[in-house]
């Protein structure tokens, strides 16, 4: 850490988000797009190198709207990382770490538990400070799952935020247990006799809700009102929560650069990614579209509104494999008659 | 061994001294107890599994302000640790054997991310064979990561050298390992003395106190943490055009670290009233001795007993005991061993298609000299197999026989093990 070179002092150093010591900090939650893009600086700043189209900046942003006072980031090893942080560079606004791959909810539980032994010792300059983890599949569903489990079971007050963009996208986009079936990905490709992926997408927002953390909702950045309100309650309950939201990858999903949003309007028109949140004591409840759609049935898109506009769906489109689609609209189905049948505020 | 010192009282006089009676795990606990840790983090795996049961008491009992996480994996240990240390907080853990294994990818980015987490490491073999029994095959897997290694000979030994570690650490900015040996130490009582706890605080300087780093975007000297106030990032990605340059940081660090382990030492012996050697190395009987036999842990206590006993036979043996295993005191170690005509080189690990690990080390120490030792390695007490008296002695004989011979026929050999 020794630094031979002189200091040059600038006048404001980019637009780092600094939190005073000393001061109270309680952030309000806004929903005007306007008014937070005047009053509010994302803590992911410009010059990063995710592709262009990438989802997971726009999830990063739409979370530094939700931030109350002071937070510490940490990231687990993929995409968001290895692109935000080549050295001497960084892009993020607010201290940050990535410690490894499979580890984000072990760092983030350290960091969490020195923030209360300095509280306790009066060696905190804050009245809190929030604790969120960036994690992408691979680091959630997969190798990191044991140690998210565990940092769950323990109860940190750490906020873990899955960006899914549904493979391993970093090493350059290899299947992983959040890849959904069918889809073509470098170990799962479309072959002669087994058309890409074989298994089903693992359900990890129902594993956290499973382990009863006081709070788990999944959310895309195309519903960004509803993310930022997730993200603040996230943020706000005592204990961990965990937040899956759906990051839209044109490199893998092999889509046009400008549709990662269009994309996730679909994931949620089509219901194969509906928006929830679960609350312990409250239960499942869905929230913004689709609530919507849960009251009126006649909203839900077919399928392949979400898959046609995706190469690694293309193979699901030919006539051939009908009866394909067939089986990934009925597992689609599947998956949201039982969401209705458990959200409270579905119609009965 | 421990010294005494006789010249001059230490500061806390024994007598200010807590005499008490604890196992090496025990000794470790009150140890990290009184040396205002925030952070503890922990899983269980025999022989450490005392420390942290000792430690979650204290946590229980209100007795520290510590945090301890029981993680769900050593791996996640070693995480909560880069965490908890990044956060500025002072952390602690413990493991051993397949424990350690776990935690390695964790343990070279502590020492990467230049943090000064302790590590109480209680020397067990690896699997397979599962076995939960000393040697130091757990301690030689990690040499490479970038920690400083301590190893102690006895309980006395493990409780000083941990409070010790802390300050080595801070100062050096680097993690640091503390080895004691499973069951040889770790469940063995001894009578220990025990400074009191305002003279650790002291000694330490209070709570952990963040390094200061130079920051060019924010133009300004701030403390290498994860601070709100002032943003900085940790573990970035690091490419070719950098990543070369932090690793020779990392070799700085190292030699610099040979200099505060001695500081420290000598710092805490004035305070104590107890050294061994000058920190680093131990050495006993060595100055006219033709054959020196060098040896890291709780066999250094037999292997100078044996000495002792030679001695009174007239035999000009000694030892040397490895106290500071990384960084390697290769100028210190070649200064004491090379007026002798044979060294052996006790290891209670083996590198499978090569020697023992600290038989290489003595080598490469005594490369440069232009008359050199013969140089013999004894692998002995793998998986905890005991080393009686009896068994060093048959090795000096060896090594006598060889000095008189002036040739080693078999370079590699086991010392107990049956044929
Ligand atoms: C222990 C370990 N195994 C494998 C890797 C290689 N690796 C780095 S990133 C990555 C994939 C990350 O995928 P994901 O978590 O889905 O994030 P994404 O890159 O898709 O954003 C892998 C396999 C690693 N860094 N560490
Ligand atoms: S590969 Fe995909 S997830 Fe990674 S940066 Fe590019 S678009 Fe984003």
């Amino acid at each position: 850490m020794s630094h031979v070179s002189q200091p040059k002092p600038t006048e404001k150093p980019y637009d780092l988000i600094i939190f005073e010591p000393g001061k109270k900090y309680d952030l309000p939650l806004t929903l005007n797009l306007r008014q937070l893009a005047e009053e509010r600086r994302p803590m992911i700043l410009p010059g990063h190198r995710l592709c262009a189209g990438c989802a997971a900046p726009i999830i990063v942003k739409l979370v530094s709207f939700a931030l109350r006072g002071p937070t510490i980031i940490a990231n687990a090893t993929g995409c968001l990382e290895v692109a935000t942080t080549i050295f001497p560079y960084t892009s993020w606004a607010v201290p940050w770490i990535h410690n490894a791959f499979e580890n984000a909810a072990a760092t983030a539980s350290g960091i969490e538990a020195a923030i209360k032994a300095m509280k306790k010792t009066g060696r905190l300059p804050y009245d809190h400070i929030d604790v969120i983890v960036f994690a992408g599949d691979g680091g959630t569903f997969d190798i990191g799952l044991q140690a998210l489990s565990g940092m769950a079971e323990r109860g940190h007050d750490v906020l873990y935020i899955l960006y899914d963009n549904e493979a391993y996208m970093n090493t350059g986009i290899q299947r992983s247990g959040g890849t959904p079936p069918f889809a073509w990905t470098t170990t799962s490709p479309v072959g002669k006799v087994i058309p890409g992926k074989s298994q089903e997408k693992k359900p990890i927002a129902d594993i956290m809700v499973a382990h009863r953390i006081p709070y788990v909702a999944t959310a895309t950045p195309a519903h960004w009102a509803d993310m930022i309100k997730k993200v603040r309650k996230g943020i706000e309950v005592d204990g961990p929560a965990f937040i899956h939201a759906l990051s839209p990858c044109n490199r893998g999903w092999r889509h046009d650069l400008d549709l990662a949003i269009e994309i996730c309007k679909r994931a949620v028109d089509t219901c194969y990614f509906p928006l929830w949140e679960w609350e312990r004591g409250k239960g499942y409840m869905l929230t913004d579209r689709s609530l919507a759609i849960a009251k009126n049935p006649q909203l839900k898109q077919p399928i392949e509104k979400f898959l046609e506009v995706q190469g690694r769906f293309r193979h699901l489109l030919k006539p051939e494999n009908r009866h394909l689609l067939k089986q990934f609209q009925e597992y689609v189905d599947a998956v949201w008659e039982d969401l209705l049948n458990r959200a409270v505020n579905a119609p009965k | 061994m421990i010294f005494f010192s006789k010249k001059s009282k230490p500061k806390i006089p024994l007598e200010k001294q807590k005499l008490m009676t604890v196992n090496g795990d025990e000794a470790v606990a009150y140890a990290v107890k009184q040396c205002y840790v925030d952070v503890v983090a922990a899983y269980p795996i025999t022989p450490q599994t005392i420390i942290v049961e000792k430690y979650s008491e204290f946590v229980a009992d209100g007795e520290v302000h510590t945090e301890f996480i029981p993680v769900e994996s050593e791996h996640s240990a070693m995480s909560a640790c880069v965490g908890a240390a990044a956060a500025g907080a002072r952390a602690f853990t413990a493991t051993a054997a397949n424990g350690l294994a776990l935690m390695w990818e964790i343990l070279y980015i502590a020492a990467s991310l230049r943090l000064p987490i302790v590590l109480a490491v209680v020397n067990r073999a690896l699997s397979a064979p599962i076995n939960i029994h000393c040697d130091h095959s757990d301690a030689m897997g990690m040499r490479d990561s970038g920690w400083i290694q301590i190893f102690a000979e006895n309980v006395q030994e493990a409780y000083d050298t941990t409070i010790q570690a802390f300050k080595i650490a801070e100062k050096a900015l680097l993690p640091v390992a503390v080895n004691l040996d499973g069951f040889f130490l770790s469940h063995t009582l001894e009578n220990i003395y025990m400074l009191p706890d305002d003279a650790v605080y002291e000694f330490l300087g209070g709570p952990r106190k963040v390094a200061k780093t130079y920051v060019d975007y924010l133009g300004k000297e701030v403390e290498a943490k994860l601070d709100p106030a002032n943003p900085l990032s940790f573990g970035p990605l690091d490419l070719y055009d950098y990543y070369f340059e932090h690793k020779m940081h990392q070799v700085e660090a190292m030699k610099e670290a040979k200099k505060i382990v001695k500081e420290v030492h000598d710092e805490y012996a004035e305070l104590s009233g107890r050294s061994y050697g000058d920190g680093i190395l131990v050495p006993y009987e060595v100055e006219d001795a033709d054959v020196i036999v060098t040896v890291l842990g709780s066999t250094g206590g037999t292997v100078r007993w044996v000495v002792k006993k030679l001695r009174q036979k007239g035999y000009k043996v000694g030892t040397v005991r490895i106290r500071l295993f990384r960084p390697f005191p290769f100028e210190e170690l070649r200064e004491i061993l090379k007026g002798a005509k044979v060294v052996g080189v006790m290891d209670r690990a083996i590198s499978f298609g090569s020697f023992g690990p600290s038989f290489l080390e003595v080598n490469t120490a005594l490369y440069d000299l232009k008359e050199k030792p013969l140089l013999v390695n004894y692998v002995y007490g793998l998986g905890g197999r005991d080393v009686p008296p009896d068994l060093v002695e048959k090795m000096f004989m060896e090594l006598l026989e060889d000095a008189k011979k002036g040739v080693v026929e078999n370079k590699l050999r086991f010392l107990g093990v049956r044929e």
